[in-house]
């Protein structure tokens, strides 16, 4: 998405005051999910948290413009860091039983 | 909104402080560790920001036209994938300590005998 | 310290953080108004100076590409360090992979969702290669690559093959092929020095329109690297987390 203030058009461009909307709507959702992520205790629901977090993350870095970045946070915190923390997870209880 | 993302960096880092410092188990310690460097990026990313301004990739659009900052992006960019490994690093730690003491819980792993 | 007097603590350490921040953030121009010469520079000159209209990758992997190298070798001493931490201490014997495969096969999930799986491995295998091989044009790059390269192996166990994710990724071959790409990666930096330039210049011809496939010189050759890197550091941390969970105290 482009912002009409930069004087390029293309068939995304979008008015200022919507970009502006929507940064400030994403920081609003990133920051509860945050707060969500620390503040609940079962550990496998955690890490569900975890993966919308970075999901989350992953929306905002693309509104900042930011696609590389994104893709990265994408594939690394939705996806390969949730498993490895299951891992451990379920090496932690077995132990348990 | 000329300083809303830095408020929510502080915020998030006080949230992910705030998981480690009361935390009783380590695994719950390092996924707020994760919080917290990720309020690093959400930092990084706010300061290279120009209103108004596209995404640095010049294949489709002229060639000067106003676009945010690189340095930064390249910056989080490896940040992201190499934040990824440290934390397995600190995962294989806290599995072999469990093996070692059979707890997670850090009030009680205070005393390391070699 | 009980926990009450911990987050009393807390608070007050808290306190002075903010208070510091606030003042620092007094002297930032605001959001919005980057102000700074470089990125301005940058982004000027990269598409005329490397042929790459991917200006972040070339950032990246020719003007910071030093630091790049950096990060890379922080990735291979993770991967290194994990091996090291999980390995097996005296007492521990490794129940044989096909019994642990047989129980997990009873608690596996349900057909559709190891059918779909199945299914991503393939365009998760192209996606990677395309990411890690078009640095130069678009919104991609050596890292992304290798990370969605690394997930399309994770799917393989995700969908309920467990022998044959083991089989696919020995250590060993792992190994050979993390370091051989990390060597890579010094090699062409190496070959600048051996020509008689400075160290990691980019010395191959640069092509002729900014963004076609083969141009850019060394960005290509380095990306390449980048992204076979960091597949297999994510298999081989995978595959060490995964026998973990084979190993069984002596006497069970």
């Amino acid at each position: 998405m482009i912002s009409a203030a930069s004087g390029v058009v293309t068939p995304y461009t979008v008015p200022g005051w919507l970009m502006d909307a929507l940064q400030a709507t994403v920081l609003v959702l990133v920051a509860a999910a945050a707060t969500g992520v620390v503040l609940i205790r079962q550990r496998v629901r955690q890490v569900v948290a975890l993966s919308v977090y970075g999901l989350l993350l992953a929306v905002l870095f693309l509104v900042f413009q930011a696609p590389d970045v994104s893709l990265s946070e994408l594939s690394v915190g939705a996806v390969a860091l949730p498993i490895l923390l299951l891992l451990a997870l379920a090496k932690v209880r077995e132990r348990d039983r | 909104m000329q300083a809303f993302p830095f408020v929510v960096v502080a915020w998030i880092l006080a949230v992910g402080l705030y998981g480690i410092v009361t935390s009783r188990h380590l695994v719950h310690q390092i996924i707020c560790l994760i919080v917290v460097q990720s309020s690093t990026y959400v930092l990084l990313l706010a300061v290279g920001y120009r209103r108004g301004a596209v995404a640095p990739y010049f294949s489709d659009i002229p060639a000067h036209t106003p676009a945010v900052d690189p340095v930064v992006q390249a910056l989080s960019l490896t940040d992201v994938v190499v934040e990824a490994a440290v934390t397995a690093l600190l995962l294989a730690i806290a599995v072999q300590a469990h093996k070692r003491f059979g707890t997670l819980d850090p009030h009680e792993l205070v005393e390391f005998k070699g | 310290m009980t926990p009450g007097q911990r987050r009393w603590v807390f608070l007050v350490a808290i306190a002075a953080l903010a208070a510091f921040y606030l003042w620092g953030l007094a002297g930032l121009p605001g959001f919005g108004n980057y102000p700074g010469p470089y990125g301005t520079i940058i982004d000027h000159n990269a598409a005329a100076q490397t042929h790459a209209t991917g200006v972040v990758s070339a950032v990246n992997f020719e003007y910071r590409g030093f630091d790049t190298l950096g990060e890379e070798f922080i990735l291979f001493i993770a991967a290194i360090g994990v091996s090291t931490i999980l390995r097996h201490l005296r007492g521990e014997r490794e129940r044989p992979a096909r019994e642990e495969a047989l129980d997990r096969d009873d608690a596996m999930a349900a057909d559709a969702i190891r059918m779909t799986a199945l299914l991503f491995v393939g365009p998760a295998v192209v996606m990677g290669w395309y990411l890690a091989s078009h640095a130069q044009t678009s919104p991609a790059g050596g890292f992304q690559g290798g990370v969605v390269l690394a997930t399309a192996v994770m799917l393989i166990y995700l969908a309920g093959q467990f022998l044959t994710f083991r089989r696919i990724s020995p250590v060993d071959l792992t190994d050979a092929i993390e370091a051989t790409a990390a060597g890579g990666y010094v090699a062409v930096g190496v070959a600048a020095l051996v020509m008689g330039l400075p160290y990691l210049s980019n010395f191959l011809p640069l092509g002729g329109t900014p963004g076609a496939v083969g141009s850019s010189g060394t960005i290509v050759v380095i990306s390449l690297f980048v992204g076979v890197e960091v597949a297999a550091a994510f298999v081989l941390i995978v595959s060490e987390m995964l026998e973990q969970t084979l190993l069984v105290p002596e006497g069970n």
